[in-house]
């Protein structure tokens, strides 16, 4: 019998997995690693196998991937550095499929505007950070962006009238570099992790919201509704939230992964439950963690000690 | 980080090295299990190279065995360094060269720290959490140059090569 903390192991990248992307069919997932390839996994059977291993697209280490909407494309970021001035950190498709975001150490933010022949042209240059850029996600249904930073906040951006992209907010309260980022399914929450051992849920309030709080014009408002402290021993390198049973889970430097719940019966701002820890979930720092878009339950995570995992955890639904 | 074009600490003071770790019986024995001390990790870093002069990081007292610490059963190993003076530009480079030498050479379930020892040094937290950050060491080390000079400091014989 499968015990909840067994996974299928992926074997065959040979250096530090950083980052793993379901494909929008849940079937497909990618990894990208320091070894500059990325090897695209897929099911024969029962087993886990690997299709496709992609090796002459970057010179230097490939940091982050992303499918597009469709799932025909995938953008890849990597140190080698095309078009910023440095290292590429994270690559991002909007979820209409006609933005694609890139963020960078040379502090800035580039949102792509996708051509119908998958022509790309660069539509914003936004030096929104005083320090690297960790992390770029899409809002998951409209056109809003946020951004992670070592400079410990979180900017957010929406697009202009003219195609222009700019920063609407910066939400302070990490301690420490913020190292990703994710929505929830419904856009109206955002989930943060840091280097300063702590989760932050941010919660969206629209103009005129019956709670009160003040927004600036038109524009909604972010506002920390949530820390968890004291759960995590080490830095948290990645988070994601699950559109389907609306969990959270976290890649850690402790080498676990955790999952949480948001308590049923919280009224007002909410509380959230540790409701599972697998310790050695790797042997290594757990970099990239990532939730099947179509299966519940299903989780991807990748390591420094260079495997990828599949995990089921749809025992806790 | 750049390279080194004039010496920060023209005259530094020089210490005297430790001696040897003595060696016991029980250290020979494959059925005795010995858990990493802190004279390990100060014996893995004190030869490092100092990346302005011809001296050893211990012989600069830049790194001490009572700031090495370790705890074998966490996995947890810490490092703090000293930087000669105050100012001295080549924090970041030496930091790196320590922690890249324990990544080296420790087994791989070691979390490896490496700080500057508390108000020795003017930017001691911009060092710190560069330090702190494996995806700006790990493309620091991605960079050539900056690893020949890296390795150099590890590796006192190639010095002398170039």
């Amino acid at each position: 019998k499968m015990s909840v903390t067994d996974a299928a192991i992926l074997e065959g990248h040979n250096d530090k997995v950083w980052h793993v992307a379901w494909h929008p069919n849940g079937k497909t997932l990618a990894s990208c690693s320091s070894d500059k390839t990325i090897r695209i996994w897929a099911k024969e059977g029962e087993k886990w196998v690997c299709k496709t291993v992609l090796d002459d697209g970057h010179t230097r280490t490939i940091r982050s991937v992303s499918w597009s909407p469709c799932g025909k494309y995938m953008a890849s970021a990597s140190f080698d550095a095309t078009g910023h001035e440095n290292e590429i950190k994270s690559v991002a498709w909007s979820s209409s499929g006609s933005f694609l975001a890139t963020c960078s150490r040379d502090k800035s933010v580039w949102v792509w505007g996708v051509g119908e022949d998958q022509e790309y042209e660069c539509l914003s240059v936004i030096p929104s950070h005083t320090q690297d850029v960790k992390k770029v996600v899409f809002h998951p249904n409209e056109n809003i962006l946020v951004s992670a930073s070592y400079d410990n906040t979180i900017n957010v951006y929406k697009e202009d009238y003219d195609d222009d992209w700019s920063v609407v907010e910066t939400l302070e309260g990490h301690q420490s570099t913020v190292w990703s980022i994710a929505f929830n399914s419904r856009g109206d929450r955002l989930a943060s992790c840091s280097d300063d051992a702590t989760v932050r849920i941010w919660q969206r309030y629209l103009p005129g919201n019956k709670e009160g709080i003040t927004t600036k014009g038109d524009n909604p408002t972010w506002k920390c509704v949530c820390t968890l402290s004291g759960l995590h021993n080490r830095t948290i390198y990645d988070i994601s939230w699950c559109n389907l049973t609306d969990d959270i889970a976290t890649a850690c430097g402790d080498d676990y992964i955790r999952i949480f719940r948001e308590h049923k019966n919280s009224q007002g701002e909410p509380i959230f439950d540790l409701i599972l820890s697998v310790p050695e979930a790797h042997s290594e720092d757990v970099n990239t963690v990532s939730w099947n878009p179509v299966v519940p339950g299903i989780l991807a995570s990748g390591s420094d000690d260079g495997t990828v995992k599949i995990w089921d955890f749809s025992v806790l639904s | 980080m750049t390279t080194v074009e004039r010496l920060d600490n023209i005259n530094p003071l020089v210490f005297e090295k430790a001696e040897n770790r003595i060696t016991t019986d029980s250290d020979w024995d494959d059925l005795i299990y010995d858990p990493f001390d802190a004279r390990e990790i100060f014996d893995l870093i004190r030869n490092i190279n100092d990346p302005e002069h011809p001296l050893s990081l211990e012989e600069l007292n830049v790194v001490e065995e009572s700031k090495c610490e370790v705890d074998d059963s966490n996995s947890d190993v810490s490092v703090l360094f000293t930087p000669t003076i105050p100012h001295c530009s080549m924090a970041s480079l030496i930091g790196l060269s320590i922690k890249l030498q324990l990544l080296r050479t420790l087994p791989s379930r070691f979390k490896v720290t490496v700080k500057i020892t508390p108000g020795t040094h003017a930017s001691e937290e911009a060092v710190n959490k560069q330090l702190a950050d494996k995806e700006r060491v790990a493309a620091a080390l991605e960079n050539p140059h900056l690893l020949q000079v890296i390795n150099r400091c590890l590796n006192p014989k190639l010095r002398n090569r170039s």
